[in-house]
């Protein structure tokens, strides 16, 4: 199979505008003859990981760039970094000193190169993104997950090194998540047997995410029998859920997102599973590693928290104030955590002993301060990697039982709550 | 001798690895020391480095390529990675390595029989036109 390409991108593989333009359209070409692809497709945004440091090989790729006359085609927004630029305290350099110093830096050689600093793995809450249908270039595998499958947008996961490249030429390979053909669903989870008052838990998304991701592997699924009530924030959970057990890239839900108005519309056939409070229980089992007990502290916003979630949390901390000495971290981005301080929620949060970083995550290393011992989450994609990554023991659960333990110091579980851990 | 698809060419040998489970470059495995640390993961704990790493489909993070990349600059990286699913983002990194630091990480994909029958295999070797032989230590 032979890949057509153009005037333009001829000159760039010949290095007729330089080496960076040159390396990054081998990467664009190399990617293609991986998908079959016959032809490249115009890209209109990217959303790039590239920033995220994962050793030195980051900064000499993007100092390769810089050094070597690379331009930017289209608008280009960051992932979160490993640090925080707006509070270097939050990953102390003592923990890993030149891993925290090459990640600030790799950060700021991406602002240089010309990237709109949102520092984010939630682009999807800021105004201004891609629509339905529109074809982008996106990395970090929640985004790609969320926007795939929530927006209705058009992305492959293409991760370090290659997100930058479609970035700079301004194309990408036609192929898989960008065809019509590529975007049927393969396999088929029906959640109808359930009962309602179970789908409309916030932590059910969480649990099914993590579910249908274990079984979907890299393929389509789509679900059937989600609540008509089924909010942003739970797409979020399941986009980023799905693509951490599992390596999905986009998933369907009838009736929720904007490709499935119906199971026909996006089926392709294959196998069917039937979606039982059993799985949901195991699910709830592999995310909590920790018995219940003195907990030493929280960990929310994977992805970052959402206006709304700030919204709910304010309600269910409702003037309380946590135990001290118990850590409480929210991430989110600059843009959502101003929106929030304009509420006044910042400074309410902050005088319950709630901290909000931006910039960054906390389930990864290096370690985050504070981040030690029994630590409760409601993020299905916090609670897989932690443990790994922290060394972390880990109790599931959902934002109201965050929220209660942490003001009382110890795991609390929700009588209320269908799950028994 | 076997016929690969090659995604990322290189002349490669090493002993095998075979993953029950597909693996992430990020977040489950630590380029500093090739090691995965995953604990979802049945290999946790294994070494990768100059192996030839039996893996049906990769997972996971969009960091995937930057935690190859690092892997092979510091030396820690698989000799050479067999899949059956294609995957562009571990070639991205071996491409990238390759530009940088002169020296890449073999991907290659073949059919679920052919990845059969080199699991039984101690040692492969990769040749830049994908063939793949088992060798004799």
């Amino acid at each position: 199979m032979s890949l057509a390409l153009d005037a333009d991108d001829r000159a760039r593989l010949d290095g007729r505008e330089g080496k960076a333009m040159q390396l990054a359209m081998r990467l664009v070409v190399q990617a293609a003859h991986n998908l079959d692809a016959e032809r490249l497709i115009p890209v209109t945004f990217a959303h790039v990981d590239a920033c995220f440091y994962t050793g030195q090989a980051h900064v000499d790729f993007v100092r390769f760039l810089l050094e070597n006359g690379a331009r930017l085609a289209i608008p280009t927004w960051t992932n979160n970094g490993v640090v925080s630029l707006a509070d270097p305290t939050l990953r102390p350099a003592a923990e890993d000193p030149d891993f925290v110093a090459g990640a600030g830096e790799v950060m700021r050689l991406y602002a240089e190169l010309g990237c709109l600093p949102t520092w984010t793995c939630a682009p999807y809450q800021l105004p201004g993104g891609p629509k339905l249908g529109d074809h982008i270039a996106v990395g970090e595998s929640n985004a790609v997950s969320y926007y795939n499958s929530a927006v209705g947008a058009r992305t492959n996961k293409y991760g370090d090194y290659l997100d930058v490249a479609c970035a700079l030429v301004g194309k990408a390979p036609f192929a898989g998540l960008h065809t019509d053909q590529g975007r049927k669903a393969r396999l088929w989870f029906a959640c109808d047997d359930l009962p309602d008052a179970w789908r409309r838990e916030d932590i059910f998304a969480h649990l099914l995410g993590h579910h249908v991701g274990r079984i979907a592997g890299r393929r389509v699924p789509v679900v059937t029998g989600l609540s008509a009530e089924t909010t942003a924030d739970n797409l979020k959970a399941i986009s980023s859920a799905v693509a951490a057990s599992g390596g999905v890239e986009l998933w369907h839900g009838v009736g929720v997102t904007p490709e499935a108005a119906s199971l026909d519309a996006v089926y392709g056939g294959g196998d069917c599973h039937r979606v039982t409070a059993e799985d949901l229980t195991m699910a709830h089992r592999e995310l909590s590693t920790a018995r219940d007990g003195p907990l030493d502290a929280v960990a929310l916003g994977t992805p970052h928290f959402s206006i709304s979630e700030f919204a709910d949390l304010v309600r269910l901390l409702d003037g309380r104030k946590i135990k001290p000495g118990l850590v409480f971290l929210v991430s989110t981005s600059r843009a959502i955590r101003q929106m929030a301080a304009a509420k006044g929620w910042i400074a309410e949060l902050g005088r319950a002993g709630v901290e909000v970083p931006v910039d960054v995550c906390t389930y990864y290393s290096p370690r985050v301060r504070g981040m030690r011992g029994r630590i409760m989450s409601n993020a299905a994609k916090w609670a897989y990697y932690a443990p790994g990554m922290l060394g972390v023991e880990v109790a599931f659960g959902s934002l109201r039982e965050c929220v209660e333990s942490a003001v009382r110091g110890e795991v609390w579980r929700d009588p209320a709550l269908w799950i028994r851990p | 001798m076997i016929r690969s698809r090659v995604l990322k060419a290189a002349a490669v040998e090493g002993p095998v690895l075979i993953l029950d489970e597909p693996l992430s470059f990020w977040g489950a495995f630590e380029p500093r020391s090739g090691v995965i640390l995953d604990v979802h993961h049945p290999q946790r704990g294994a070494c990768l480095a100059g192996t030839i790493l039996l893996m049906r489909e990769s997972k996971g993070s969009g960091s995937a390529p930057g935690g190859i990349a690092e892997a092979i600059r510091l030396g820690n990286a698989p000799a050479g990675i067999i899949l059956v699913m294609p995957d562009i983002n571990l070639a991205v990194g071996a491409e990238v390595a390759e530009t940088l630091y002169g020296r890449g990480c073999a991907v290659v994909a073949v059919s679920e029989d052919h990845f059969i029958f080199l699991c039984r295999a101690a040692r492969l070797s990769i040749s830049v036109t994908g063939e793949i032989r088992p060798e004799t230590v």
